[in-house]
């Protein structure tokens, strides 16, 4: 029986020729990561194990990005205890205040995952390097624990969704469109336990940062892996940012999908996701008018330079609506440089926006921009659970960066076309 | 493994974010992750969580973060049990990792209300509830799964050698 993506690859770290649906196996893994709310558990994990060294302290990698720079003194300890453990086991790839960005923009960027490889880590939107041709998953801290201290886990290998992309994006419409859009269709759990791909000729027009951001949010339907077919744009990628070779997988012609949907992207319009589930969504020509407080411009999911390049085109020479607080926070240090040199981050100051050094910050509710009783954000970050960004009565709707940045200046939502 | 208990419900898509609000991990000390286990959609939780009661619910149960502050939260609250009709699929193999028992059953969580005094016998799959005297039959645990929850979470069945 043919194999899906995914199959192959787990197959391939397994040592196994093949593999089917539900069965249980043991991968070898090329990376396992961790941030500084995940690893601290994980460490203790760890020495509780009774081991003294990491696998190999070139395949671990832990990020401080979460409380990072270190939003109280809880926090501090946490990182500390971080630090500590990398240096003692003199882990190659452990990334402090300076260095660091939001772990699943740096990690691409700093060519740590390739094509092929066989990731955990011990944050759900480890899912993001499928983009890169990867089986790349989210675990817990206990599973990154045993990862560091064996350099394999267990899965039952998934069953998998397949959509195949035909058409082009619109101008101002993007990869967060597309995610929101399979997201509404198939809910919150659509993709439980299995493997989406992603396929077809639509590909061509989808960067890798829209690419990186639908796969992303493979989690917030359920998925195990959210993967793309390795096209040029990805090998470009891998080679400008890694020098390790990618190893590319196809799905065999007879796999084996539990459904396939054909997603059109020229009929994708700006997608939002009311509040309290992603799976809540509307477009933004269907919706009344909502008032906004507060907008945040970045994340694992939105905060890549195409992101910023796109927020600051829109907002150019406007000012942030009375009453909305604009908070943009590139991704990484070198998307932050980046941004400066292109002279995006001046766009925004001028406009009344603040940028962030890179952090999660806002997007889980831990700092930089929480949210107070009944106020309402439009982020481009990933979830919009109940009190996920402050104030349990507060609220969020999830959106491309193309429709935040054009809310935060007419202070509701709206689509960049209305300012434009 | 046996546990009985007073049910607590709740219903689909209890994600990580209600299990233990972010603003609470800058500490990984299970008796503070408790203490603010379900806060954000049931301020009561933490006040009439009784040791060895169970908890109820719908779809797609610990949808969200990976975060093991999740099921850490919720076992050292006192839970002896989660039943739901399915769960996302970090939480689950988490929970299995720390040692909390969780079952899936979409029969069992309709059936159960609020208060029933549920008797759980996983070994052999099954569910009594006392209040109404029904049965749910459940999928019983693998042998393997057995043994990490009863060592209390993978590390400890490692480190014991009952896991090797």
């Amino acid at each position: 029986m043919g194999m899906t993506m995914t199959q192959k690859i787990l197959a391939k770290h397994a040592g196994l020729s093949s593999v089917e649906a539900g069965q249980l196996i043991l991968v070898n893994l090329d990376l396992v990561l961790g941030n500084d709310i995940t690893s601290p558990v994980a460490i203790k994990a760890f020495q509780n194990m009774g081991k003294e060294t990491v696998f190999d302290k070139e395949k671990v990698t832990m990020v401080m990005d979460h409380f990072a720079p270190n939003k109280d003194i809880k926090a501090a300890q946490q990182c500390m205890m971080c630090r500590d453990f990398c240096g003692n086991q003199e882990i190659t790839n452990f990334y402090d205040v300076g260095q660091m960005g939001i772990e699943h923009a740096l990690l691409p960027e700093k060519g740590l995952v390739v094509s092929g490889d066989a990731v955990i880590g011990a944050d759900s939107h480890t899912c993001t390097y499928g983009a890169l041709g990867a089986f790349s998953t989210g675990v817990g801290s206990t599973d990154m624990a045993c990862g560091m201290a064996i350099g394999k886990a267990w899965f039952k290998v998934p069953s998998a969704i397949k959509f195949v992309l035909t058409g082009k994006l619109n101008k101002y419409i993007s990869g967060k469109d597309v995610i929101l859009h399979i997201i509404g269709k198939i809910g919150v759990d659509g993709a439980l336990y299995k493997s989406m791909e992603f396929v077809g000729e639509g590909l061509a027009s989808l960067s890798m940062a829209d690419r990186l951001c639908m796969a992303n949010m493979a989690i917030e339907a359920g998925a195990k892996n959210g993967i793309f077919a390795v096209d040029e744009i990805t090998k470009a990628y891998v080679k400008e940012h890694s020098n390790r070779e990618p190893v590319i997988y196809e799905a065999d012609e007879d796999a084996v999908y539990e459904q396939v949907y054909e997603i059109n992207l020229s009929e994708i319009k700006h997608t939002v996701s009311f509040p309290h589930l992603p799976e809540n969504t509307h477009t933004v020509d269907e919706i009344d008018e909502i008032p906004i407080q507060q907008v945040v411009i970045g994340s694992c999911t939105n905060g890549r330079l195409q992101d910023l390049r796109v927020a600051a085109e829109i907002m150019q020479g406007k000012k942030v609506a009375k009453n909305v607080r604009c908070i943009v926070i590139p991704a990484t240090q070198k998307i932050y440089l980046e941004a400066m040199e292109a002279g995006y981050l001046k766009t925004f100051i001028e406009c009344g926006a603040v940028v962030s050094t890179p952090t999660c910050g806002p997007c889980l509710g831990g700092y930089m921009g929480i949210l107070a009783e009944g106020e309402r954000a439009v982020a481009t970050t990933n979830r919009n659970f109940i009190g996920r960004m402050g104030h349990v009565d507060s609220e969020i709707y999830l959106a491309s960066p193309e429709v935040a940045a054009a809310s935060a200046i007419t202070g509701k939502i709206s689509a960049p076309e209305e300012v434009v | 493994m046996e546990m009985k208990g007073k049910v607590i419900k709740y219903g689909d898509n209890v994600d990580t974010d209600v299990i233990i609000p972010a603003r609470y991990l800058n500490t990984s000390d299970h008796k503070e992750l408790a203490s603010h286990c379900m806060e954000d959609l049931d301020k009561t939780f933490t006040s009439r969580v009784q040791t060895g009661d169970i908890m109820v619910a719908g779809w797609n149960f610990g949808c969200g973060s990976s975060r093991e502050h999740a099921p850490i939260a919720i076992k050292a609250s006192g839970i002896s049990l989660v039943i739901a009709k399915s769960f996302a699929r970090i939480f689950y193999r988490n929970a299995i990792n720390i040692g909390l028992a969780i079952v899936e059953s979409p029969e069992a969580s309709d059936a159960i209300a609020e208060g029933n005094i549920i008797n759980a016998d996983l070994n052999n799959g099954v569910l009594h509830n006392e209040t109404t005297g029904e049965d749910y039959q459940v999928e019983p645990f693998p042998a393997f799964i057995q043994t990490i929850i009863e060592n209390g979470g993978l590390v400890e069945s490692i480190k014991n050698g009952s896991i090797q």
